[in-house]
């Protein structure tokens, strides 16, 4: 997968976890949390939705990384290379 | 399978704060309690007196208060002196702008130090403090704000802006917005250089024990969020639990990971640890693993008090994430908010060397009313014991009296009023608040058991409320924003079991005419619920339904829905009407 399709396979299961959200206006330097509004819960279930679409495994150690979109395309990127 | 006693040893027993439980609680009466506290000195308690004033007065002005860890990193460290100047000053800021004892003043915003300035100079200036979960969409915030008559508001600019500028003038009784910060959208107040100017001496209103001190809302089943008022007496219940409970003391490094936006996170956040001069962590930052273990490390943690939801995150990543650090500080580790899994008490001996000491309270009770202490063996899985001064029951409701039951049996937890902390009406509402009582008890809404030995295990709850990462989620307040969607008929809300929050909420839904079910329409409504609740409150997951199950009198079973999500039998259905379709 390219760059730009991990961007958009993450802004859509973002969208899908937290449809308050509007994919369009989402920054890539916006936090999930502090920005974003997303809980700890929706992170959770933001990870399992990407591994069951990417089959990427986020370990809990690394929510961090994916903690903005361009964080999560690129340790995405490097997960699935 | 049953889990084995975790015994505590003789050193352990003689270390506690409460080294003998049963003959305290045999001979403790809560005057011993008032004894751990000065009062004012020409007479009066107020609680920020107890919690800041007199530890200066007392020459420990230079002892920290607050360690403040920044979310960007970075720390800054409140003594007791600069915390007592800061709450005078914001005191002085309440009364520069007219306001007077008994005005109410409500904060909205995350763990940032002017949150204690704030919490404790409303408490000095003799006003009502109430905090609000900074996560709230904007119609609990409002509701609560409606509820309470909210003479000021505290805030961010940010939350403010997102939350509550559309409908700040709907709200007469609202004088003041406050921002914490160096600028102020318009109609707002800079706080910043508000505080800077102001003197940072105020005498403290000489309040009674039984004035209003704070108002903490909580959900109830039906109608609105209920105010749950609670006085300046309540601080003795404070320092004796803070003791018992949690093995607070002068210089104690203590965590408490609640949010002040909820009653722990106050009472234990807040008001406790001050009392006993304790030395605070205070975490801007939100659930974060390595961020976590490096704060218990580093911060040389001893007295941890955290949730079952964190907990239990913690064991996802497994023990093998929390090697390499140092938690030879932590002596007391403790939990509250739901039941605590017995492997989660036993995990916390696995990678912290203690087992975790459930507790359980709730907004009514002010203070922890049922715990494991220090000294106790702890039977993981169950809440423990009653603390000394509160007396505990397991009751059935039955031809319109209370029976009490003995152990082994299920039935309501209850306890016998008359704790300092208990809470003295819910706001506006006598009837709800009579409710509570009945026979001498006060009816606390949870299923529980207490075993032969005398430990109380929690069941369930007795009526519909959820119970997710440690709030209390009321289904109505859910159901009341599912219907203001324009495709929503009707809603019903349930708690379904989850292995992280305990319980996660699930709406059932029925359509209006001209709308169909489609997953595009369940993100739709699911959008709209996070943006007026916020996503701790909002539903995880809609079902569309083209009827819901109801009884004779339009009532939704709510029971029905939630057995048959489950599996479990679907019970007396004798009221059934209309089934669901």
């Amino acid at each position: 997968m390219t760059p730009e399709e991990i961007r958009s396979a993450f802004l859509a299961e973002l969208v899908r976890v937290a449809p308050d959200l509007d994919a369009d206006t989402i920054g890539g330097g916006d936090h999930l949390q502090d920005d974003l509004g997303l809980d700890s819960m929706d992170v959770l279930n933001l990870v399992t939705a990407l591994h069951k679409r990417l089959g990427v495994a986020i370990p809990e150690a690394d929510y961090p990384r994916i903690a903005t979109p361009d964080a999560a395309v690129a340790y995405l990127s490097e997960a699935m290379r | 399978m049953a889990w084995e006693t975790i015994h505590k040893t003789e050193a352990e027993r003689r270390a506690a704060r409460l080294p003998d439980p049963e003959t305290a609680r045999a001979r403790f009466t809560w005057e011993d309690a008032r004894e751990m506290l000065d009062g004012l000195p020409g007479g009066g308690l107020n609680i920020a007196h107890e919690a800041v004033d007199r530890h200066v007065v007392a020459g420990h002005g230079a002892d920290t208060a607050i360690r403040w860890l920044g979310r960007e990193g970075g720390s800054r460290d409140l003594t007791y002196a600069e915390l007592a100047a800061d709450a005078a000053r914001f005191a002085n800021v309440l009364a520069g702008l007219g306001l007077e004892p008994g005005d109410r003043v409500f904060a909205l915003m995350g763990r940032v130090p002017a949150l204690y300035a704030a919490a404790l100079g409303t408490l000095k200036a003799g006003m009502t403090f109430t905090p609000l979960f900074a996560a709230f969409g904007p119609e609990p915030i409002r509701s609560r704000m409606e509820i309470g008559a909210a003479s000021v508001l505290v805030t961010t600019g940010a939350l403010y802006r997102r939350k509550v500028a559309a409908w700040r003038h709907d709200l007469p009784s609202l004088k003041a917005v406050l921002i914490a910060d160096d600028d102020a959208p318009e109609g707002c107040i800079a706080l910043g250089p508000a505080m800077a100017a102001a003197p940072d001496r105020f005498e403290t209103v000489a309040t009674g024990p039984e004035d209003m001190a704070l108002i903490h809302f909580t959900s109830g089943t039906t109608g609105k969020p209920k105010g749950a008022v609670h006085v300046h007496g309540a601080v003795a219940a404070h320092a004796a639990t803070g003791a018992f409970a949690l093995e607070l003391g002068p210089g104690v490094t203590y965590w408490c990971t609640a949010d002040p936006g909820w009653v722990t996170g106050t009472s234990y956040g807040i008001i406790a640890p001050l009392v006993h001069r304790a030395r605070m962590i205070v975490d801007e930052a939100e659930f974060e693993l390595e961020r976590w273990y490096a704060t218990l490390a580093r911060e040389r943690v001893e007295v941890w008090y955290t949730a079952p939801t964190a907990i239990r995150m913690m064991m996802r990543a497994g023990a093998d994430a929390a090697r390499g650090h140092d938690f030879s500080a932590l002596r007391f580790l403790a939990s509250v908010g739901e039941p605590l899994n017995p492997e989660a008490v036993v995990w916390g001996r696995e990678v912290f060397g203690r087992p975790f000491h459930d507790n359980w309270w709730q907004t009514e009770t002010g203070g922890i009313m049922i715990a494991n202490t220090a000294a106790m063996d702890v039977k993981p899985g169950s809440m423990g014991k009653p603390l000394p001064g509160v007396e505990a029951g397991i009751v059935a409701r039955a031809d319109g009296g209370l029976r009490e039951l003995g152990h082994g049996a299920i039935g309501e937890l209850a306890l016998r009023p008359g704790w300092p902390s208990m809470m003295r009406a819910y706001l506006g509402e006598p009837a709800r608040y009579a409710k509570c009582f009945a026979n001498g008890w006060y009816l606390t809404g949870d299923l529980a058991m207490r075993d032969g030995d005398g430990y109380y295990w929690f069941v369930g709850r007795a009526d519909d409320l959820i119970k997710s990462s440690g709030h209390l989620i009321g289904p109505f307040e859910v159901e009341s924003a599912l219907i203001e969607h324009d495709a929503v008929a009707e809603a019903a809300v349930i708690g379904l079991p989850d292995e992280t929050a305990g319980e996660v909420v699930k709406a059932y839904v029925t359509l209006n005419p001209g709308f169909e079910p489609s997953e595009e329409l369940e993100r739709d409504i699911r959008g709209h619920a996070r943006k007026r609740l916020g996503p701790a409150v909002a539903p995880r997951e809609i079902a569309f339904r083209k009827t819901l199950p109801k009884t004779r009198s339009g009532k939704i079973m709510r029971r029905l829905l939630k057995a048959r999500e489950l599996g479990l039998p679907e019970g007396d259905l004798s009221t059934l009407e209309t089934d669901e379709t």
